[in-house]
């Protein structure tokens, strides 16, 4: 169960966009864009105070890749493996995040709701290659070891 | 007149919404998955091309005909690709043809067969899905999906429910409940009419065929069929014998043939429906509380209305429906006997309809706890049964149901129609019982297929609004325009399924497009020929009252709603 809290401020959001069916995409973006997530509870909740089906607010919802019913931890890390990161060996940069995290291809969040990883096609950011960010923040030219540092400072600035 | 040239011959054009239309009219059954004349139109199967004299490619459902326009159903061009697209579907398809239930009932079959697909190229390399069984009522099994999508604009545009839906996108596609829920977790009312859209069996019947061959084959058990008005017009679709005819007679030797003990006629259960709701509505007018009354005949009707419109609870009847006040009966009737003779009785309601499996399982309609009609099996189902015996159904003789739940009145027969029940509540509450009275409630709006029909009828000195509604999107509008007080009445009638039972979610349909207009004939046929039009004139009635009933209607025919 969600704190009464989620639903206010869904409550605020639906109110911005107005009870209209044509407001589903935006109001999910800005629940998404609040708790870095979309609760499933919220989506049910959104699809009956604007009266569009459950079964259809989640059609829509798994239609587009950006949306996530899963919570994500604190540092979201989106490694970029489009073509030029792909190149650049991005893939040596998710495995040692992986390793560093403990998460697989399957398990995209630690167990302390620290990190999540996700792996993004382009973050336009070409230049840099290979990239990754931190709740948007990018760091370019990354090496494995760059990425033991960077997880080792999240920590410490976690701990702190 | 207008035309357009079909393979060489002019066909006038006659207000079709799309080409498709032309071309079936002119004799030509162009194969589709996602066209329903009744739904709007998606264009995504494909299977419908047609070539134009330009050699352009295009699906003729989605477009308009045009004068003078020139095509062609039935080019190389067209073949190969119309068998490439059976090719690609059948890749990621289940190809078990002999287990699956809808084996010999399959239009993805029956077109690969057509279309001439004799081997698949490609490897089916997709994930296995569970089956969801949640439902009483429907199995939904996703590996058999051909993505057409025409349970969800069923679910979402006919019944108003929109329990599933596409979800995900590309080769990960899939018709889903929201969050892959069960469909026993959603607002699934039961009424299979996505089962019967579906060109698969990605959506079919839950059967309860072995639970009655269990009970035939106990000789400690009483095995008693009760049979519903609608299910007599469609069981002999898949034995030859003309659409719309009345098969109860076969039926009962059928039944017979195959080991049920006694035969009666869910139409009885409907003349006490009658008596019933009458006397509710009665009574209801004279109060004025509780109105308008809605019909409580339909399950899937009344479990949509506790879904989305709670608060209007009271104003559904409170009787049972045809089939639990007939099962009700029964059991009261064979109750000492069982006792004497060390037996149970076990009633078997055959019937049009899904959602009568979950009907069955509602307390409310229980009698002191015991759940009183024991399965339903539908019309699909039965046709199985009689298949696995190998019963010769076209040939074999005639005979009438037993006594005294085996004859009814013309009254109860038309339950199966849209408006069925209000004209046999009608004639039940008209002074005048005689013919010109049965033909005068007949024509003053009762009958007819529109969704929404609305009449005033004169009930003693009482003008009595009634409204008449089948497909449960437009009930839900009618709902809304009650609550909003655009709307006003003193007698609603609702059945989920488009036109009534007589096309309900678990009958056969099989090719050809008058499967409707036939059945709606037989009823009506039926209703005529019956010696007994008015309920009141049914001679068994009393008896039972006075002998089974014994004054405990509200223990027996009405749901109990305490618990
Ligand atoms: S049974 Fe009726 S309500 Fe349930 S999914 Fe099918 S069409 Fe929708
Ligand atoms: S379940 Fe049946 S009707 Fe629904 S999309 Fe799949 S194949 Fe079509
Ligand atoms: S019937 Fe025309 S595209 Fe499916």
């Amino acid at each position: 169960m969600l704190d009464k809290s989620y639903y206010q401020k869904v409550d605020e959001i639906i109110n911005i966009h107005g009870k209209t069916k044509a407001a589903l995409i935006p109001i999910m973006q800005d629940i998404q864009a609040e708790y870095k997530y979309l609760a499933p509870e919220l989506l049910t909740y959104v699809a009956k105070e604007i009266g569009v089906t459950e079964a259809k607010a989640y059609s829509v919802a798994t239609f587009y890749e950006n949306f996530s019913f899963e919570q994500k931890g604190k540092y979201v890390i989106k490694v970029c493996d489009g073509t030029a990161c792909h190149v650049r060996k991005s893939s040596t940069i998710l495995s040692k995040l992986y390793e560093e995290l403990g998460l697989s291809k399957d398990k995209h969040t630690t167990d302390d709701m620290m990190f999540t990883v996700e792996t993004v096609s382009c973050l336009g950011a070409c230049g840099l290659a290979p990239a990754l960010t931190v709740n948007d923040e990018v760091h370019p030219a990354m090496t494995p070891e760059k990425v033991s540092t960077l997880v080792k400072e999240l920590r410490g600035e976690a701990n702190e | 007149m207008e035309y357009m040239t079909i393979d060489s011959r002019l066909v006038p054009i006659e207000g079709e919404k799309n080409i498709l239309a032309v071309i079936r009219k002119a004799g030509i059954d162009i194969p589709t998955f996602c066209y329903h004349s009744e739904l709007s139109i998606y264009g995504a199967c494909r299977m419908c091309v047609v070539e134009d004299d330009r050699g352009r490619i295009f699906a003729s459902c989605s477009e308009q005909p045009r004068p003078g326009m020139v095509i062609k159903t039935n080019t190389k061009k067209l073949q190969q690709y119309r068998k490439l697209i059976i090719e690609l579907l059948l890749s990621s398809h289940c190809r078990d043809c002999t287990t699956c239930t809808n084996n010999g009932m399959c239009d993805l079959q029956s077109l690969a067969y057509k279309v001439g697909v004799h081997a698949v190229r490609f490897l089916n390399n997709k994930e296995q899905l569970p089956l969801d069984m949640s439902s009483p009522c429907i199995v939904r099994d996703p590996n058999k999906c051909i993505l057409c999508g025409d349970c969800v604009r069923t679910c979402a545009e006919i019944q108003g429910v929109g329990a599933i839906d596409f979800a995900y996108r590309g080769s990960k596609m899939q018709v889903t409940p929201a969050f892959n829920k069960c469909l026993s977790e959603t607002d699934c009312v039961g009424c299979g009419q996505c089962r019967v859209v579906c060109p698969t069996a990605a959506i079919s019947i839950r059967t309860n065929v072995t639970e009655v061959w269990d009970a035939i084959n106990d000789p400690n058990v009483r095995v008693v069929a009760q049979v519903a008005p609608a299910v007599r017009l469609a069981v002999g679709d898949r034995f030859g014998i003309p659409k719309g005819e009345n098969s109860m007679g076969r039926l009962v030797t059928a039944l017979r043939m195959m080991g049920f003990d006694e035969v009666y006629d869910t139409n009885f259960g409907a003349d006490m429906t009658v008596i019933e709701e009458s006397t509710e509505l009665a009574k209801r007018l004279e109060s004025g509380e509780k109105l308008p009354l809605f019909t409580s005949c339909c399950p899937a009707w009344v479990k949509f209305l506790e879904n989305k419109y709670p608060e209007f609870a009271d104003n559904v009847s409170t009787c049972r429906s045809p089939q639990g006040m007939l099962s009700a009966t029964i059991k009261e009737y064979f109750k000492k006997k069982d006792e004497e003779e060390g037996k149970t009785t076990y009633v078997v309601s055959i019937m049009p309809c899904t959602a009568k499996k979950a009907e069955i399982l509602r307390p409310d309609n229980f009698t002191n706890g015991r759940q009183d009609t024991d399965i339903v099996i539908t019309t699909v189902e039965l046709i199985r049964m009689i298949r696995q015996v190998g019963i010769k159904f076209s040939e074999i003789a005639e005979e009438a149901a037993d006594m005294p739940f085996g004859y009814a009145s013309g009254s109860a027969t038309i339950f199966g129609i849209t408006g069925g029940v209000t004209e046999a509540v009608l004639r039940h509450l008209s002074d005048d019982k005689s013919h010109n009275s049965l033909n005068a409630i007949s024509i003053s709006g009762v009958r007819g297929n529109d969704n929404f029909k609305e009449l005033t009828a004169k009930v003693g000195e009482r003008d009595v609004k009634i409204a008449i509604v089948h497909g449960l999107a437009r009930a839900g509008q009618l709902l809304e325009d009650i609550k909003a007080g655009k709307a006003q009445y003193d007698f609603v009638e609702v059945m989920a399924c488009r036109r009534g039972c007589i096309l309900g979610g678990g009958q056969p349909y099989e090719e050809g497009h008058n499967t409707r207009s036939a059945r709606t004939e037989g009823i009506y046929k039926a209703d005529r020929m019956t010696p007994v039009r008015y309920t009141s004139e049914n001679p068994n009635l009393k008896l039972v009252y006075d002998e089974v009933i014994c004054g405990k209607e509200h223990e027996l025919l009405h749901r109990n709603l305490k618990n």
